[in-house]
């Protein structure tokens, strides 16, 4: 693609423009109303559009001038990490505080390429026992130790 | 003497045991996490954001704020002692404080550092307390045009401040908007944006996504290159400064609170600005330019006392007009929000207690800085030099349960996920993610007074050029962006913010 020059700019430009389309195709059913009584869609509409030409000259710039494509990216850090954090909310309820937390912790260590198993048990066991002094006993959050699936409530 | 009575309601409330104490517990955890490395004030205020949302709101304010200045002390720290500026503020401090330590001198920078800010803060408190009632008082009587227009003047003014591209800037500015604008029209009742998620009926949270952006995104980056990071921290011997260290930084101590003061009052000023800022004047004016960047001691006097003087009047727009000047201040807002407050003139006669029970705790909390800091820093020279690949998982976990515990909501802890790629994907791409964060905090306040100054006005969109401080605040806002894009000014700009 010789004609991108700036991949970085052409791509946040793209994603922009999505983004606009995104956002001004939910704000189509909303009813925009007059300058004077402004609907709810009025201001979400001006926005959107605002967003998709911003997005549009940043596309342009990257097809103007030079600049470097990004730096590679940490997909294990990222996949790891995001799958976790998504799992900790699934299994709050079903499993629990604690064992929800041993597992988030655990697991994200694994994000790091520097992981080794001994000291990721040692992390996951200080980790739980310290959010538990500092989250449930020291802050009272009402949060449930274990859940109905470990015979918890 | 009205200032008077009022420091000393401002004293009577900040003095109380229970917030003194939280006062403490913030400058601590803050310096705590802020030494760490890889975590800014940003990140730090943002995981710890949950965790004062039970407290009385002056109470919760007071700790934000200590923790605030504490990491952004912690941040110094981390400059001078392993050349690793925790956030952009002490980027400079790192130049001239790092050789210092390089050369033996890292108590001598420390404690520069710490009496500088302490100074500065005191300086700035005192302006805060000058400046923000009669701020507060013009500010009631604007209307909702003149807010519209102080707002845009904000966000643009915090686009032409920042570094990197203005388009960009702008483009993640309108995304904030469009993000904030999420859950139900307050005139209708109508849902926006919400994608059909019913926990969308009130919007994204505001915790979600700045913990997603600058926790998640940032720990995700971090990882990236695990290899470059070699932490050997320095030695600190002495923390006692010599008569002739004294000499030196009194001066460039001044005029950094000052330059400092002034601009954190400014949109989109703050801490970042205030530093550099001090540092090329200090340069300029100093007998011996060529020792800066070699260890001179004016070079973290300046900075430092700067950055703290800024960060603290960075509060003035904030407490008096309800507008975030940068990323920070709208955590603050959010936080105020979150406690039921609406920010903006009316807090400083309708809560005159937590109002100057801030300002007050401002100070107590800077000198708990210095107290704190020069003996602890045994303790924090150790936490320096945590491997990162230790620390993350535990802000990972910090941060599943602080959004998860905001409303005992799962769907918080998935938007936060989603807005850590997100922010991910937009460091990747050079977007800075601070500006959407203002926007998202502005959207809704911003779309309010856009709506009302019109329904005034008949649908007449002259009323914005019309009335006179509008029509003023919205040609600084177009001077600022017209300055900025030509190109002779942009080049000076880029070769600014590579220094």
């Amino acid at each position: 693609m010789s004609f991108v020059r700036n991949p970085k700019d052409v791509l946040s430009g793209l994603l922009f423009i999505a983004l606009a389309a995104l956002f001004a195709w939910q704000a189509l059913d909303l009813p925009i109303g007059t300058s004077n009584r402004m609907g709810p869609g009025y201001f979400p509409m001006v926005l959107s559009a605002g967003l998709g030409v911003l997005g549009i000259v940043v596309l342009f710039n990257g097809l103007r001038t030079q600049g470097d494509a990004p730096s590679s990216i940490a997909w294990r850090a990222l996949i790891i990490l995001t799958s976790i954090i998504v799992f900790f909310g699934i299994a709050m309820r079903p499993l629990g505080f604690m064992p929800a937390l041993a597992v988030s912790v655990f697991v994200s260590t694994l994000a790091s390429q520097k992981f080794r198993l001994s000291t990721a048990i040692i992390n996951t066991v200080v980790m739980t026992v310290f959010c538990w002094a500092v989250f449930i006993k020291g802050l009272g959050l009402p949060l449930p130790l274990l859940g109905p699936w470990l015979g918890g409530y | 003497m009205e200032l008077l009575s009022n420091l000393e309601l401002g004293f009577s409330v900040a003095l109380s045991l229970q917030n003194l104490m939280y006062c403490f517990i913030g400058v601590l955890l803050g310096t705590l996490i802020g030494v760490l490395p890889g975590l800014g004030p940003l990140a730090t205020i943002a995981m710890l954001l949950p965790i004062t949302f039970g407290l009385p709101p002056v109470s919760a304010l007071i700790m934000l704020a200590g923790i605030y200045y504490g990491a952004q002390y912690g941040g110094s720290t981390t400059a001078i002692l392993i050349n690793l500026p925790g956030e952009s503020s002490s980027v400079v401090t790192a130049i001239d404080g790092h050789q210092m330590a390089k050369q033996g001198r890292a108590g001598a920078a420390l404690a520069t550092a710490a009496l500088g800010s302490f100074f500065a803060g005191t300086v700035a408190t005192f302006l805060l307390a000058l400046f923000a009632p009669p701020l507060a008082n013009l500010a009631l009587q604007f209307g909702p045009a003149e807010y519209f227009s102080l707002m845009v003047l904000g966000l643009i003014a915090s686009v032409t401040l920042a570094s990197g591209s203005i388009v960009k800037a702008l483009a993640m500015i309108v995304l904030g908007l469009l993000l904030g604008l999420s859950g139900q029209d307050i005139y209708t009742g109508t849902p926006r944006f919400t994608f059909d998620v019913p926990e969308l009926a009130d919007g994204f949270d505001f915790v979600a996504i700045a913990m997603g952006m600058f926790g998640i995104g940032e720990i995700i980056r971090n990882l990236e290159d695990e290899h470059t990071r070699s932490l050997v921290a320095a030695k600190v011997k002495s923390l006692m400064l010599t008569k002739e260290d004294f000499k030196a930084i009194i001066a460039p101590v001044l005029r950094g609170t000052i330059l400092g003061s002034f601009l954190g009052i400014l949109p989109g000023g703050g801490a970042m600005l205030s530093s550099f800022a001090s540092y090329s004047v200090e340069k300029k004016l100093s007998k011996n330019p060529q020792e800066f960047g070699r260890g001179a001691i004016a070079g973290v006097a300046g900075p430092e006392s700067a950055n703290n003087a800024g960060a603290q009047t960075s509060f003035i727009p904030m407490l008096t007009l309800g507008i975030p000047s940068n990323p920070v201040m709208a955590l603050m807002i959010g936080a105020l929000i979150i406690q039921g407050i609406t920010p903006g003139p009316n807090v400083v006669t309708e809560k005159p207690d937590l109002f100057w029970g801030i300002i007050a705790s401002m100070w107590i909390g800077n000198a708990m800085l210095v107290l704190l800091n020069l003996p602890l820093i045994g303790v924090w020279v150790k936490l320096l030099t945590v491997p990162y690949h230790l620390l993350f998982p535990a802000i990972i976990a910090f941060c599943c349960i602080g959004v998860y515990s905001v409303n005992n909501n799962a769907f918080d802890v998935y938007s936060m996920a989603l807005f850590g790629v997100l922010g991910y994907a937009l460091v990747k791409l050079d977007c800075e993610p601070a500006p959407l964060l203002l926007g998202f905090v502005i959207g809704p306040m911003l779309e309010e007074y856009l709506r009302r100054a019109m329904l005034i006005s008949r649908g007449d969109p002259m009323v914005f050029v019309t009335r006179p401080i509008s029509a003023v605040l919205l040609a600084l806002a177009a001077i600022a962006l017209v300055t900025v894009l030509l190109p002779s000014v942009q080049k000076t700009r880029e070769e600014a913010f590579k220094e």
